[in-house]
């Protein structure tokens, strides 16, 4: 038996956290939370150790481990996870924002707790299996088992429409995902394995090439799973419903790595699998891109509905996102890796204050507030601050990531400058709906009396708001530290797809 | 001169497996005479037995650590003991044995306790096995008549109670319908190559082809009425009018193994003729099989009718009955793609591993309706489930877990199944056809996940009875589901040595 991976041990911590939660009977609604709590701390603690063991020189993987799950004549199927420039930030996210999620349940959950938590540290286990996944079966189970758990959590824990919002997620997302399988199988069959290293390795060195219309067909069939993950517009309509059925740390998980889900794949996926696809199809996606981050801030702005505005505000920050990876270069791609887990802790942030607003009041609507400043000071400070790290105040984490964004796509190869500018004004939007939110709901009168007695924040709130404004301030002044992770694999990445796409301008 | 073979020449050890379960059968049938009817269990177990001990011998044979007779084939050619029987062997047992678990306590609250019930199933049992087995056309009808007759008695066992009977009688009219397609279909085959015996009819077929006879429209015709024998025991579209009307009204237990133990026993004999006898029914060169278009035009058909037709299903017993078309459907595309030539084994793989996950999920699931059934038959509709999961919280799980296999959601046998006939399917460039069942695979989430819904999202009475050996049977088929699904090498590695003898 060789040496077990750390990432292997992250990765399967939280599946072991589920047995106790399964087999012990005995346990009580506070063991139970506890547990999960402990369980989902511990994973976090060892993804820190990952961080502090990963090599930035690196650009390939890292804590490699690799066993053989099915062997046959003409093809294997691997174990095979490990973490690069391009992943172990997305692993952190989820380490960090499963305990905030799991920290904010202990009071809203009342029903059915245990397999509330059951389904916690499941989710947590697929979305890491998701991102250390080096094998194209082993990413797509669990691509695909992430569904089970989110459509569980909306289906029982949310609010009334729950079971059209749970059922919507789940269709569209499979939908979407089962053309991704069909292209997997085809190019394994290729390939003859389907450990993505490997069939780098068989790209590089020209044992497997497409024909160009074979790679813009497998380049569709995996953007479409990816797309309606995203969601990019126009396929973003699961969306806002599954966001505003959700029980609150539904939505933070839904919005901080769900969607990352999507956008990673097109990173660890498209561009280096399809090289020429991405360079032909980047003006395309980053025209949708565009409009969904215009879209995304101009419904938003029109919602009366908190948790529909922070819903729709995602389809926008993640057109910023997309946008970067499609400029195909560093800067871009960088900015977009940042951006993600900027989104995630923003509006992970976003969703826990509307979940909060909701527990007091029973209302998302925004004319329902107003004044909560004078109620809750403690909460609308550290709300301001969340609020203007997903606006983009420059020494918050938003900014950073914007700007190498914008950066990025200025000085695209591929994309015209239009789609800078385009995005440029979406970002005034954002402050728009954002601070109109802001205004609305905390700033002014304290007219209403239901709102004069509002409790400010409990412990476990505070706690689970803490470590994401740290988060903010962190990311926004120390940007360097966490683009420095990256560095190496985005090069290696920007360099591959640079020399491709010049070999086969030269042919 | 007719000469009675020795029984040595007969081989007759390496047909152990099913001989061990008939003759077991034909012994229980006098024992049973013996047992009083109020201790009927030990006939139960005595079957469970007989199943089990033969169920070792073909694991035995499967593991190659014991060989069974010498050499592969049996009965003067009738008979082939080849990795693809001994996979269909075990496939065949497990749904036997489930199908007992499932059966008894059932039987004893509704008063049908009888020894007959249990015979009747290791019959049927003995003809799947045997249709796996088959090395000659002859072989193919009479192991279907062996399957067949026996479901139509146990469909009918619910005298007097009406849908029974129905069910009972629309399955034996139209069975023998089918029957007589499929046995025409072998006399022309018979009439164009001169011969039954299927390694003499490929090598005849690729004579046929080659001189380009007439005979060769006698073979494409023959082909036609056995597919169409053939696919009304697996249901296909557009022979599957039956499937729903049957499982409605059979007793759900005798549907639990029928669902399984008639597809499994198609199948494997769909592969035999078509994957080895005819495949070499090539009329251009370097094209595929004459059959293949034929057959996945009748997967995509059974496909989309069987998933779109589910979904308008308020009746749990029929919404599975659709679904098992739709299943029908998917493991016909690897039916298809032995049509290319070179793919014969890999489809035959693809074949049997997607019947082994089948196997277990779908007998779970319909052994968790029998858990719900009431004794005049009722609650077996969709709103009877609701609020299952608080009641019952393993058994709601355990149906959790049979649909999302049948959705075919990784981490369950159902994906592993899928995985493979898709695989094989893009192999012989069959993409519009795997493209079809992608999608339907996703029309088919909607109404398995809405009996998830059905018993987590909603409140309500849902409730069910799960006596030990009905427990057992749900438990060992929900554990099979996750541990194939988690350990897909234990079915591909089973597989992996599945050749067709002379395909290539």
């Amino acid at each position: 038996m060789e040496d077990i991976s750390l990432v292997t041990v992250v990765f399967m911590l939280p599946l072991v956290g589920v047995l106790p939660l399964l087999f012990v009977r005995s346990l009580s609604e506070h063991t139970m939370k506890w547990l999960t709590l402990t369980v989902s701390l511990v994973t976090f603690g060892l993804s820190l150790l990952l961080l502090y063991n990963f090599d930035t020189r690196v650009a390939g993987l890292q804590m490699v481990q690799k066993w053989d799950w099915i062997s046959s004549d003409s093809f294997t199927i691997r174990y095979y996870v490990g973490v690069d420039g391009i992943s172990i930030w997305l692993v952190l996210l989820t380490t960090f924002i499963m305990p905030i999620s799991i920290l904010a349940s202990f009071e809203p959950i009342k029903d059915r707790v245990r397999l509330y938590y059951i389904f916690m540290l499941l989710m947590e286990w697929a979305m890491i299996g998701v991102f250390v996944a080096q094998d194209l079966f082993l990413f797509y189970v669990f691509w695909e088992v992430t569904l089970i758990p989110m459509y569980f959590l909306i289906g029982i824990w949310g609010s009334e429409d729950r079971i059209y919002a749970a059922i919507k997620f789940f269709l569209y997302t499979m939908a979407g995902s089962l053309l991704m399988l069909l292209a997997i199988l085809w190019l394994g069959n290729e390939a003859g394995t389907f450990s993505l290293p490997e069939i780098f390795a068989k790209l590089n060195s020209g044992e497997l090439s497409f024909s160009p219309s074979t790679e813009r067909w497998l380049f569709l069939a995996f953007a479409i799973a990816f797309a309606i993950k995203v969601p990019m517009w126009p396929l973003h309509s699961w969306l806002p419903d599954a966001h505003v059925q959700a029980p609150t740390a539904g939505s933070v998980i839904l919005a901080g790595v769900l969607l990352k889900m999507g956008t990673y794949g097109f990173v660890r996926f498209n561009l280096p699998l399809f090289p020429e696809a991405s360079e032909t199809f980047a003006p395309y996606i980053a025209l949708l891109a565009v409009i969904g981050i215009i879209y995304g801030a101009w419904v938003s702005y029109g919602q009366d509905n908190v948790k529909k505005l922070v819903a729709y505000s995602s389809i926008s920050h993640l057109g910023f996102v997309m946008l970067g990876i499609f400029a195909l270069n560093s800067s871009g791609i960088q900015g977009g890796i940042l951006q993600m887990v900027n989104h995630g802790i923003s509006t992970g942030g976003l969703f826990l204050m509307v979940g909060m607003l909701y527990e007091r009041r029973h209302t998302k609507m925004m004319n329902a507030f107003g004044g909560i400043w004078r109620a809750m000071p403690l909460f609308s400070g550290l709300s301001l601050v969340i609020v203007l790290s997903s606006m983009g105040l420059p020494g918050l984490n938003g900014f950073v990531g914007e700007f190498t964004i914008l950066l990025g796509s200025a000085g695209s190869q591929v994309l015209s400058l239009w789609f800078t500018v385009a995005a440029a004004v979406g970002i005034i939007l954002a402050a728009v709906y954002m601070l109109y939110m802001f205004n609305t709901v905390y700033m002014g009168e304290l007219d209403k009396e239901e709102n004069k007695r509002l409790p400010d924040l409990n412990w476990q709130e505070l706690w689970s708001l803490i470590p994401i404004v740290i988060m903010v301030f962190a990311i926004g002044l120390q940007a360097g530290f966490f683009f420095n992770y990256m560095d190496s694999s985005v090069r290696d990445l920007v360099q591959y797809l640079g020399d491709t796409i010049t070999a086969a301008a030269g042919r | 001169m007719f000469e009675v073979p020795s029984l040595s020449d007969l081989n007759v050890g390496a047909t152990l497996p099913v001989t061990l379960l008939a003759l077991g059968a034909c012994v229980l049938l006098v024992v049973d005479l013996f047992i009083p009817r109020e201790r009927k269990s030990i006939t139960a177990w005595l079957t469970a037995i007989g199943i089990g001990v033969s169920l070792v011998f073909s694991l035995l044979s499967l593991s190659g650590a014991v060989e069974f007779g010498s050499g592969e084939l049996a009965f003067s050619d009738m008979y082939r003991a080849d990795r693809l029987t001994d996979t269909i062997n075990v496939a065949a047992l497990i749904t036997a044995l489930l199908g007992v678990m499932v059966a008894y306590d059932y039987l004893e609250r509704t008063r049908l306790q009888r020894g007959e019930y249990y015979i009747l199933l290791m019959f049927s049992a003995a003809g799947a096995m045997l249709m796996g087995a088959a090395n000659d056309l002859v072989i193919v009808f009479i192991a279907l008549e062996l399957l067949s007759i026996p479901l139509y008695i146990l469909s009918g066992f619910r005298r007097p109670q009406e849908a029974s009977e129905e069910s009972a009688m629309k399955y034996f009219l139209l069975g023998a319908f089918a029957s007589g397609f499929l046995i025409y279909g072998i006399a022309l085959i018979y009439g164009a190559t001169g011969t039954t015996n299927l390694p003499e009819v490929w090598d005849a077929v690729a004579g046929v082809v080659a001189e380009d006879s007439a005979a060769k429209f006698l073979v494409m015709i023959g082909a036609g009425l056995v597919l169409a024998g053939l696919g009304f025991k697996v249901a296909a579209v557009p022979f599957h009018m039956w499937t729903p009307d049957v499982y409605q009204g059979a007793p759900t237990p005798v549907v639990a193994y029928m669902s399984v133990a008639a597809k499994i026993g198609g199948f494997a004999a769909l592969v035999r003729v078509f994957g080895m006898g005819l495949s070499t029914f090539v009329l251009e060169s370097g094209a595929p099989a004459a059959w293949q278009d034929t057959i996945w035009l009748v997967a995509v058909l059974t496909m989309l009718l069987g998933n779109v037709v589910a979904i308008v299903q308020s009746d749990l017993k029929r919404l599975l009955a659709y679904s098992t078309i739709a299943h029908a459907g998917y493991i016909l595309i690897a039916v298809a793609a032995a049509g290319t030539a070179g793919l014969e084994d890999t489809a035959a793989q693809a074949v049997v591993i997607y019947l082994i996950a089948y196997a277990f999920t779908n007998a779970g699931a319909f052994a968790v309706i029998t858990a719900m059934e009431k004794d005049d038959a009722s609650n077996t509709s969709l709103d009877a489930l609701r609020g299952l999961a608080s009641r019952c919280p393993w058994l709601a799980a355990a149906m959790a877990v049979f649909m999302l296999s049948l959705t075919g959601i990784p981490l369950t046998a159902g994906f592993v199944g899928k995985w493979f006939v898709f695989k094989v399917a893009l192999q012989a460039d069959l993409v519009a056809a795997a493209v079809v069942g992608v999608l339907t695979s996703a029309v088919s989430a909607y109404y398995y996940l809405r009996v998830v819904w059905m018993m987590y999202f909603e409140e309500g009475e849902g409730d069910a009875a799960t006596p030990p050996a009905l427990a057992w049977a749900i438990g060992v088929a929900a554990v099979g589901t996750l541990v194939l699904g988690a350990l897909p090498y234990l079915l591909s590695d089973m597989a992996r040595e599945i050749t067709l003898a002379f395909g290539g």
